[in-house]
């Protein structure tokens, strides 16, 4: 089973990078462009597990490890 | 009294704080490998700066789950002292033994430099020697120094003396210039500035000095945490 886990800043947390990379594509001539942000994409293959038992061993994860939840929110998609 | 430091692969500060325990200030002080389960014989547990596995993830991720930091944790539950500086600070909050967490400096670059820090706080176990509104002058070295946290536990952390060092111009984006916090307990203290770079006159910098002294002392005199 694989997964792929999105780790993003929460929108109170500022991005520097977002906003560095924000002033470069408005350089490229993007001028419209209002807001950057930078995540993390996470690709896991997980075994021989079912989805229910994906799902719950995604979230274990992501709360402990993959994400700090102080600073960063997550999401994940289960690939079947 | 012994002092511990938790080497994990990837601290690069390591030897210079056993470096002023051992031979600035003549105490009894030994490298912890990060493996090690049985921490019953220390004091004092230093976890020093540096990039913990790599900074992989994020600053000090990785290391919260190494054997040594489960012990920390019992030894910080005994109110025993731990001081994390710099990576050791990052490692503390990402181990949920300090609130917040620290994020890219708002410059984005890697800073090193000496700032001015004010001591906030002299009622801990850390900073005793100190006077309160201070300004000593503490090297910094990181990139990821940017102190953030919630506005309900800053202000808890306020009311009780938690935050212990703030910067006199913030270098960082760090939340209410914040340098170094404790925990409630006062027991535990996580900051970004070095002290142990601000060691010994021959270095040209003596100003760190005295939080080590002031933990000596405490383990010394038994004083309670908070007098």
């Amino acid at each position: 089973m694989k997964a792929k886990v999105y780790v993003t800043l929460k929108k109170s947390i500022a991005d520097p990078q977002g906003f560095a990379i924000k002033g470069a594509l408005n350089k490229m001539g993007y001028g419209k462009i209002e807001d950057v942000r930078i995540g993390k994409l996470i690709e896991l293959d997980l075994g021989d597990v079912t989805k229910e038992e994906a799902d719950e061993q995604l979230k274990t994860m992501c709360e402990k490890l993959l994400a700090n939840t102080v600073i960063e929110q997550y999401e994940y998609e289960i690939l079947v | 009294m012994k002092f511990g430091i938790i080497v994990f692969p990837g601290s690069n500060c390591d030897i210079d704080c056993y470096h002023v325990l051992k031979d600035v200030l003549g105490k009894d002080v030994e490298y912890i490998w990060h493996d090690t389960e049985e921490l019953e014989d220390f004091d004092c547990i230093i976890l020093p700066g540096g990039f913990s596995y790599g900074d992989y993830l994020r600053c000090g991720a990785v290391a919260q789950f190494s054997k040594a930091m489960e012990q920390v944790r019992l030894h910080a539950e005994k109110g025993k002292l731990v001081l994390g500086i710099c990576n050791g600070f990052q490692i503390l909050t990402e181990a949920g033994l300090l609130s917040g967490a620290l994020v890219r400096n708002k410059n984005l670059k890697f800073i090193c430099d000496t700032v001015a820090l004010k001591v906030e706080n002299n009622n801990t176990s850390f900073t005793s020697r100190y006077n309160v509104g201070e300004v000593i002058d503490i090297p910094i070295a990181h990139g990821e120094g940017n102190y953030v946290v919630d506005e309900d536990t800053l202000k808890k952390m306020k009311e009780n003396g938690q935050v212990l060092f703030t910067y006199e111009e913030n270098p960082n984006g760090s939340t209410f210039n914040i340098a170094g916090v404790c925990n409630a307990r006062k027991n535990v203290l996580g900051m970004m500035p070095h002290p142990e770079r601000a060691g010994e006159a021959l270095l040209g910098n003596t100003d760190g000095i005295k939080l080590f002294q002031s933990i000596i002392d405490y383990l010394e005199g038994g004083a309670k945490n908070d007098k």
